[in-house]
């Protein structure tokens, strides 16, 4: 009875005495959702567009920052140095392109995902060798500020990080809706051969899907930069972002951003009012947890194209 | 190879469906048997046993496990690090509560307890598939290590959290603890890996395998033919299970000696998926290869720069081997995506018709 009343009653009675608190621990859970959602982002771009999940994403963030604070410690202004890492990511796009999927094309979907595995050693290797693997301050402006609004307790940075990801998907959308390559990037997603016989260029199309996820890469490593320092570790969320993912679907751009909001609230959630119960850092598999339990009623996640099984 | 099976003709249905219906195969593999059970013991020195040799079999264990589950019935798993986890913490708790009990049947047990694990891990695979797995089966990973993280009951709440293996002897000789010799540890090793590779490569032959095998290839038109998904599932889980805890209870019991959960992360998981890509999807003998290619390289990469003389920092050393394992890692699938075993098949066939290919 004791563990019940602990489990099933006492939260909730938490939860109805604080409703402040619980606005706070709710507004920290969608600003850290939308952090996980900035890299599901780029894991969904390219999974849409080429079906190769690409395990490296996290790496790619990690990357990006360290080359975006690595030129900044050269004493490059921070337009300039914004530029070059976008230059960077793009010539990292070619050279995935060239080196890496143009010689696996129509392997295996687990050969795809072993060979970004590698990649991921590679970039963290190469990387942290370039830039040195030390702790670095990512300043880019962005003012990591608390601040009481109507009795609640908010962080400037983290509604920064969330506006960004707002106007990121609303620009992705445009792009993939309204342009002409967008237009392209649904065509190869929905069917290599199809898009092929109309003269789609396969090859151009993984450039710029990688190319626009190494984008994204780059936002995600300045608020997560910002947020908790540039350094080996950034690589590891990634595995926070997997769970988003695949509560989200693995083709769906909004499915990253509502599985985030979901993701991030629900595991502040669980932390605060029942973590305590089974000893705390629960944060590690709580969302995971989550995921699954989506996942047994809507195997394809919430937004993930309907699964046809035929033989 | 370079012998032919002219002249050896199959009377029996037996005969023809041996494992190695050539005879000279059948001596090949036999006179490798005896060698690795003697030389290694007998001429190689601590280091090698203790370094390369006693972890390549390890890994290859729960490399072959892996290879059941991913290679043969196509349920990518992420979790293998969690399972060996089980078999490790199983083993120690089995063997400090009945210390009479025998340390091999200890392992065998934590592999079933782990194969038990591995079941329950294994039922969203009904309804959850490929990559959407994987993912979920990392729940199982960050779980269980948790789990293992925050019960002290798990460690005989010892206060530093890590378990270590007790001294236990099998025929009179010790082969875990402190005490143990490499080469005692190392033919205990062998032994389990002789074995469960025997049994795998009779698994995968058998109805079992087959039934695997169907499943990978198309769920659903396995299905009407009438294998059972549910069964076949869960069996591929609860015997991939049970060679990876065996693993683990390995891992701790006859290489490391001690462990806290650090050594079962993630990394790990990944590591063994690498040793099964690598070697080959769906092969035996690919397991071994593969495990003995990423158990070896690292070292290799460790020794090179030493040996030629050239001082680089530690931490630039280790990008440098970051770099190189990964790059190595792209340049295999690049080269051969099927991996090691298909290679040696390859080789094979290819020195069958030696020295005149046409």
């Amino acid at each position: 009875m004791g563990i019940l009343h602990a489990v099933l009653v006492a939260p909730f009675v938490d939860i109805a005495s604080n409703p402040r608190f619980l606005a706070e621990v709710l507004i920290g859970g969608v600003a850290s959702g939308l952090m996980y959602s900035l890299v599901a982002l780029g894991f969904v771009l390219i999974f849409k567009a080429s079906g190769v999940f690409n395990f490296a994403q996290g790496v790619m963030v990690l990357f990006a920052a360290l080359n975006l604070v690595g030129l900044m410690d050269l004493g490059v202004p921070v337009p300039v140095a914004l530029v070059l890492t976008m230059a960077i990511m793009v010539a990292l796009a070619f050279a995935i392109e060239r080196v890496v999927l143009r010689p696996l094309v129509n392997q295996e979907h687990i050969i795809l995902f072993m060979a970004t595995i590698g990649l991921n050693f590679f970039l963290e290797g190469f990387g942290e060798m370039i830039w040195g693997a030390n702790v670095k301050k990512l300043d880019v402006g962005i003012p990591d500020r608390s601040f009481i609004t109507a009795g609640i307790q908010m962080n400037q940075l983290e509604l920064i990080a969330a506006v960004t990801a707002g106007i990121l998907v609303a620009v992705l959308a445009v792009f993939f809706q309204r342009t002409r390559i967008g237009r392209a990037l649904r065509a190869v997603a929905d069917d290599h051969e199809a898009a092929l016989s109309i003269g789609i260029p396969l090859k151009t199309i993984w450039v710029v899907v990688w190319s626009v996820a190494g984008l994204v890469a780059i936002v995600a490593g300045i608020m997560w930069g910002a947020k908790s320092g540039v350094q080996f570790s950034l690589s590891l969320i990634a595995l926070k972002a997997l769970p988003v993912l695949i509560l989200g679907g693995f083709t769906s751009v909004p499915g990253a951003i509502v599985g985030g909001l979901i993701i991030g609230v629900g595991e502040k959630i669980g932390e605060v009012y029942w973590g305590p119960l089974v000893g705390g850092a629960i944060e590690n598999w709580f969302a995971y947890v989550v995921a699954l339990a989506f996942l047994l009623f809507r195997p394809q996640g919430l937004y993930g194209e309907r699964i046809i099984e035929r033989v | 190879m370079i012998y032919r099976e002219a002249g050896q003709f199959k009377s029996t249905y037996a005969s023809d469906q041996a494992i190695f219906p050539i005879t000279q195969d059948r001596v090949v593999v036999l006179l490798a048997v005896a060698a690795a059970f003697l030389v290694p013991p007998l001429f190689a020195n601590e280091y090698w046993l203790q370094a390369i040799l006693i972890p390549f079999l390890v890994y290859a264990l729960a490399a072959l496990g892996l290879n059941l589950l991913t290679g043969y019935a196509g349920q990518l798993s992420l979790g293998t690090g969690g399972f060996m986890a089980v078999g490790a913490y199983s083993a120690f708790k089995l063997s400090t509560a009945f210390p009479w009990l025998n340390i091999i049947l200890v392992f065998l047990l934590s592999g079933l307890i782990a194969a038990l694990v591995g079941i329950v891990f294994g039922i969203p695979s009904l309804r959850i598939k490929g990559f959407y797995l994987a993912v979920a089966t990392l729940a199982s990973q960050f779980f269980l290590i948790w789990l293992f993280n925050k019960v002290p009951w798990f460690v005989n709440y010892a206060s530093s959290g890590t378990i270590t293996a007790p001294g236990r002897t099998v025929l009179g000789v010790m082969v875990t603890g402190p005490n143990a010799t490499a080469a005692a540890r190392y033919v205990v090793a062998l032994s389990f890996v002789v074995v469960f590779a025997l049994l795998a490569k009779n698994l995968v032959r058998g109805r079992v395998g087959r039934s695997w095998m169907a499943i990978r290839d198309r769920d659903i038109a396995a299905e009407i033919i009438g294998v059972r998904p549910l069964r076949t599932k869960l069996l591929a889980f609860a015997i991939s299970s049970f060679y990876c805890g065996i693993a683990g209870a390995e891992l701790v019991f006859l290489f490391l000696g001690s462990a806290e959960t650090l050594a079962f992360d993630i990394t790990q998981s990944f590591l063994v998926l690498f040793m099964v890509i690598v070697g080959g999807l769906g092969s035996v003998l690919g397991s071994i290869l593969g495990a003995a290619f990423i158990i070896v390289v690292p070292i290799f990469l460790t020794n090179v720069p030493h040996t030629l003389g050239i001082a680089l920092s530690v931490a630039l050393l280790k990008q440098i081997e970051l770099m190189v394992f990964g790059g190595l890692i792209l340049f295999f699938l690049i080269v051969e995506p099927h991996g090691l075993a298909r290679l040696w098949q390859i080789g094979k066939e290819k020195l069958r018709l030696w020295p005149f290919p046409h």
